[in-house]
């Protein structure tokens, strides 16, 4: 026994070599699955405000490209405003509450992105105490940019567009094919879209946009631009590449939608069991 | 060690991760290298530093940037397995006549030629086992060996910067 005891003392170091790797790899596999709680990152309270105060002094330096883009949008909604409005000699009908948007939005600021690893996540100055709940979709001006994964109190985490575990349900706008969109964790500009049939035609240039069939962004929400078609090595699919709308390494700015009818979606796909797509 | 060196050790530690997760977290020249200037602390400890703290240091300190990085585990995985090959990479490199008692792994006192073959190897092995693991399932071990060296490289260069510009001449005496 005494000789055992012996050995393994010997060998103590490569013994808890061995035990912290295994707890590193454990921590990185229990922490990677896309919609899995997350306990240690940057949603905790202490490490949510040393970002934050790193970050309201960073943003300080982009304030005016920040203001500018935010007018701009401005405009654009004042404008789709004013066609909106009742014209007054025109009779208006009220329609159904069934027929109500069903998206809520909110807004809130990035305090820590990364763009360089193939996980890469967002981190968002908005909590719990703020609305945001799991499984919302984040977006800006310029067009998706990723899906909330954990929520604390006053801060939370996104799963990033560019992040190889997230698919976003998306279409051909011009044609109306549906297919997903998924980063393979290259360039940080670029993606794929899967699942296109090869029957398809479509063209360089024309542009991806939300589907709504995932329910988590509404339909239209931008995504990016075709770059290239090509056939791919699957015999059903394509190979397109697509250009990202968002500029993934200057996000500031940025909205959360949410579907109010999301679980009542949810547990009648599950109900009916359908595999709904994330 | 005495307090003092061992309150040195902890303050270089404290600021080189201040810096890596302020100002190096989102640095990568050329959207390949990126810098972990951090690991300087633990390189430089001393190379009498026992086998068992120095692999309790090196998770302690991968796991700290780990958790403002949001890549749980990663680093904690990497700077562990270079505090374990730390020893024995010593061991392979030691120069003739062995190393004195208040020996520091530093430039300084060791001089650019051993320096570089102490240090380009470790920070190698570190980014090598971090892009590994960051890209596993995404294929292309061609990028992976093409980030980890351009980031060794870059990593070390700025290891030498800052032990020029702030280290001591000789520590305590």
């Amino acid at each position: 026994m005494l000789r055992i005891l012996q050995f393994l003392y010997s060998l103590r170091s490569f013994l808890l070599f061995v035990i912290l790797e295994v707890v590193a790899v454990w921590m990185i596999v229990a922490n990677n699955s896309p919609q899995g709680a997350a306990f240690f990152n940057s949603s905790n309270a202490l490490t949510g405000s040393v970002l934050q105060t790193q970050s309201d002094v960073v943003d300080f330096f982009s304030l005016a490209d920040a203001n500018q883009k935010l007018t701009e949008q401005n405009a654009a909604l004042l404008e789709a405003l004013n066609q909106l409005k009742p014209v007054s000699d025109s009779v208006t009908f009220e329609l159904d509450s069934a027929f109500e948007a069903t998206f809520e939005f909110r807004s809130a600021r990035v305090i820590s992105q990364t763009v360089r690893f193939a996980q890469n996540h967002i981190t968002l100055n908005k909590g719990a105490k703020d609305g945001v709940k799991e499984g919302m979709g984040i977006f800006n001006q310029e067009g998706v940019v990723g899906r909330i994964k954990t929520v604390s109190e006053n801060f939370s985490v996104g799963i990033s567009l560019l992040n190889t575990g997230l698919l976003i349900s998306s279409k051909i706008k011009a044609t109306d094919v549906f297919g997903s969109i998924n980063w393979d964790g290259g360039n940080a500009n670029e993606a794929k879209m899967l699942y296109v049939p090869r029957h398809v035609t479509a063209q360089v240039g024309d542009t991806i946009v939300s589907s709504g069939f995932n329910a988590v962004f509404p339909e239209g929400i931008p995504i990016g631009t075709i770059l290239s078609i090509e056939p791919g090595s699957d015999q059903n699919y394509h190979d397109i590449k697509v250009k990202l709308s968002a500029d993934f390494s200057k996000i500031n700015y940025v909205y959360l939608v949410e579907n109010t009818q999301l679980p009542e979606l949810d547990s009648l796909h599950q109900e009916a069991e359908v595999i709904n797509e994330y | 060690m005495n307090i003092r060196t061992f309150i040195t050790y902890f303050l270089l530690g404290l600021v080189l991760i201040c810096v890596q997760i302020l100002l190096l977290k989102n640095l990568a020249l050329f959207g390949v290298a990126m810098c972990f200037l951090y690991l300087l602390a633990i390189l430089s400890l001393p190379v009498t530093i026992d086998h068992v703290p120095l692999i309790l240091i090196s998770f302690g300190m991968g796991l700290t940037v780990d958790i403002f990085y949001d890549t749980i585990g990663i680093h904690a995985a990497a700077a562990t397995f270079i505090g374990f090959l730390r020893p024995y990479w010593l061991k392979v490199i030691s120069p003739t006549g062995g190393y004195t008692d208040s020996s520091e792994p530093d430039l300084k006192e060791m001089g650019m030629g051993w320096y570089f073959t102490y240090a380009m190897p470790m920070l190698f092995a570190f980014s090598l086992v971090f892009f590994l693991i960051d890209q596993w399932g995404t294929g292309g071990f061609f990028q992976v060996l093409n980030k980890s060296f351009f980031s060794s490289i870059l990593t070390f260069v700025l290891a030498i910067l800052v032990q020029l510009l702030f280290f001591k001449r000789r520590r305590g005496i």
